[in-house]
């Protein structure tokens, strides 16, 4: 077994490109479930729609780089209002059932054959970081010290990632201690008693879901950009669920909750991969072939989401008494 | 017409397979994509006196995802009078379509159906939103697969079998886990997010046991089909659907006349006043378990009959479930038929005008509109559920 590939890896994934698109998608669902008690299942949605709103606006129209980052947004600021006018006013678990509906019409849509001129079918689309690697103010070549190398389109990607992780944690803790957000926790708490105080709940969780949403549709061109190309079943539910295992994982209602959750999932998601498949080809495991390995751990993800409710709902950082996962 | 070679290449015309057509004269190619395919009949390899009418040897169909696309060359006997060449063999008049899909929809609805009842009841006792409903189908399925491929039973004793197991499966789980879990007073939240977890975890134990290929029955494929009215389909889905139906009256009547069928809608509709008036509401919620379990997996079993069998199968059908179920009411065992019957023929009635590979959108857009109007479902009771 090669320890020494095993452990950069791990360690390369702290850091890494999906660590950086995970705690964006979940620092919105932080928002969203965190600290407002909105049960959003469609959370790929909205990275969906910004992914391909750049992608599209790009390759399609041939717009610049930067007019698919606004419309990328815009898409994703409507797919919020467009979610929260039906849905808000509606029970947690009808707005996780229709969240959940939502992000597979989008996903559909995105993959059929029908709209293939638009959005490429299956195959998705590509070509549309040109504009954001000419920014690149690396010159090109391979950066870093000891197992931390990356070549100069990564480290770019990374850079613009984690600035984009800081600012959406600055964001949430500064308007978590505001009276604003201080509202949002009310409403998780006790909606009816938020509303008796006479503030307008609906309008409340309407801008928590615009917010949220447009955090995770970060993730959404982090994607886009790191990968060069978007598919749409990069976008499916379970790419929700996962950012929910990361969000429960570091600790709902918790600022750095999500940063944390997501490098521990994708550290021990690699570790466990690289163990493993090492294992199996240096001949220690025989009941399972390499591609079983890749299965198998996120099998493994579904074990743990399932302790981690039922054991520590808080996470590892958060605090029982503000996990709104006991209501009703 | 046996030994005939056909030639299917993509739309550029990079080779895809060649098949030759069995003794029923039917072939089939799996294709990776879907998209638009070219497919060749070889007329060389036709007998000698027969041809294919209007002499066109090619089709173009298009092929959408996780659909079967049918091809059709229809021949005649050589030197017969020549049809006119614009009349293309397949194509039939907007009602005979209309009514075919009507029957593909019902069948769809009933399969729906047999799901529906389980997850409605197991969500009107406890009140949990089961996200591995859809794992409950795909275990039938795949048991049943297990015992016709692996053991090489015939299908009926396998599904039996399966069904059985599947009951034994879902009174377990609830035994040993979600009942565990309400006495821990986990909150009904979190048990929806942990039925995610279990819905993950037995996606992926089925994707390592079973592996990521389509597999069918050994037994029912490629039936010849039967013409019926306007209707065309195989024997197995008028079997099967009278099957689905069977089930779905005696389960009905169970609910509505034995004491535990009463019981059980009881609990549904109050839990605590049916928990005062004597009913052992544990017991019944696993009595509930263990019937939605078992007639979960037969309609996994049905919907690998008519289609074919895949690990994330039921979390394909998961979402026209809950649509199912939703749009007839929530926790309502009679909603869940009508909702689930409603869902099979609008997905297959839109593909009249909608492409088949977005028939699903329509349905779940549907679902999000009922919600809008009517939250309560078409047969719910009118409620406070903001």
């Amino acid at each position: 077994m090669d320890w020494n590939t095993i452990i950069s890896t791990t360690v390369k994934a702290a850091i890494g490109v999906e660590t950086v698109l995970y705690a964006l998608a979940a620092i919105g669902l932080n928002v969203h479930f965190g600290y407002t008690g909105l049960l959003n299942f469609g959370q790929a949605a909205f990275m969906a729609v910004a992914g391909y709103g750049l992608a599209v606006t790009v390759t399609v129209l041939g717009l610049p780089f930067w007019a698919g980052i606004v419309v990328g947004l815009l898409a994703a600021a409507l797919l919020a209002l467009l979610l929260g006018i039906p849905t808000l006013r509606l029970r947690a678990d009808y707005l996780a059932i229709v969240t959940i509906a939502a992000a597979e019409i989008i996903r559909l849509i995105f993959r059929s054959v029908a709209f293939k001129d638009v959005f490429g079918g299956s195959d998705g689309r590509r070509g549309f970081s040109d504009g954001f690697y000419a920014l690149n103010p690396f010159p090109a070549g391979e950066y870093g010290f000891g197992w931390f190398t990356f070549n100069h389109r990564l480290l770019w990607v990374l850079l613009v990632g984690w600035v984009l992780v800081g600012l959406s944690c600055l964001l949430v803790y500064m308007l978590m201690k505001s009276p604003w957000g201080r509202v949002l926790k009310a409403i998780r708490e006790d909606e009816d008693a938020v509303r008796s105080l006479g503030k307008n709940v609906f309008s409340y969780k309407m801008q928590s879901l615009v917010l949220g949403g447009v955090i995770g549709s970060l993730g959404g061109f982090v994607y886009g950009l790191a990968f060069a190309s978007v598919q749409p079943d990069i976008f499916g539910t379970e790419t929700t669920f996962f950012a929910y295992t990361i969000l429960i994982l570091g600790g709902a209602a918790r600022v750095f909750g999500p940063v944390v959750g997501s490098m521990i999932f994708w550290v021990l998601l690699v570790l466990v991969y690289g163990v493993l498949s090492g294992a199996v080809e240096a001949g220690y495991i025989t009941f399972m072939t390499s591609t079983q390995v890749g299965q198998f751990r996120f099998l493994l993800v579904g074990l743990g989401l399932i302790l981690l409710v039922v054991f520590r709902p808080q996470g590892i950082f958060g605090d029982k008494r503000e996990i709104a996962i006991d209501a009703r | 017409m046996n030994g005939v070679k056909i030639v299917v290449t993509t739309e550029s015309g990079q080779p895809v397979a060649e098949v030759t057509s069995n003794a029923q004269g039917t072939w089939q190619v799996p294709v990776e994509k879907p998209g638009k395919y070219k497919v060749t009949l070889d007329a060389n390899t036709l007998p000698q006196n027969v041809a294919v009418r209007g002499g066109n040897n090619v089709r173009t169909p298009t092929v959408y995802d996780g659909n079967m696309s049918t091809v059709l060359f229809a021949l005649q006997a050589k030197g017969a009078p020549g049809q006119p060449a614009e009349e293309e063999a397949g194509q039939s008049s907007f009602w005979t379509q209309a009514a075919q899909l009507a029957f593909e929809g019902l069948n769809l609805g009933l399969i729906i159906a047999l799901a529906a009842l389980g997850l409605s009841l197991i969500y009107g006792t406890t009140g949990l939103t089961n996200f591995a409903h859809g794992e409950l189908v795909t275990l039938g399925a795949i048991l049943a697969y297990a015992f016709n491929a692996g053991v090489g039973l015939h299908l009926i004793p396998a599904a039996v079998i399966a069904v059985i197991l599947a009951g034994g499966f879902g009174y377990a789980q609830d035994r040993f886990f979600w009942g565990q879990l309400r006495k821990r007073g986990t909150g009904i939240i979190a048990m929806m997010i942990v039925s995610i977890g279990v819905a993950l975890f037995l996606r992926y134990l089925f994707l390592i046991i079973f592996g990521g290929q389509t597999e069918v029955y050994t037994q029912y494929t490629g039936q010849a089909g039967i013409q019926v009215g306007p209707i065309t389909a195989a024997p197995k889905n008028f079997v099967a659907m009278a099957i689905e139906l069977l089930v779905l009256v005696v389960v009905s009547l169970a609910l509505l006349r034995t004491r535990t069928g009463k019981a059980a809608r009881a609990v549904a509709d109050n839990p605590a006043l049916a928990a005062s008036s004597g009913i052992n509401v544990d017991r019944v919620i696993r009595i509930i378990w263990t019937m939605g379990g078992a007639i979960a997996a037969l309609a996994g079993i049905m919907l690998g009959l008519s289609q074919s069998l895949k690990f994330n199968m039921g979390q394909d059908i998961l979402l026209l479930i809950f649509a199912g179920v939703t749009l007839g009411g929530l926790g309502t065992a009679w909603g869940a038929l009508v909702g689930s019957l409603i869902v099979g023929l609008f997905i297959q009635l839109s593909t009249l005008w909608v492409p088949p590979e977005l028939k699903s959108v329509g349905a779940l857009a549907v679902l999000i509109i009922v919600l809008l109007f009517r939250p309560q479902g078409i047969l719910g009771r009118r409620e406070r559920i903001g």
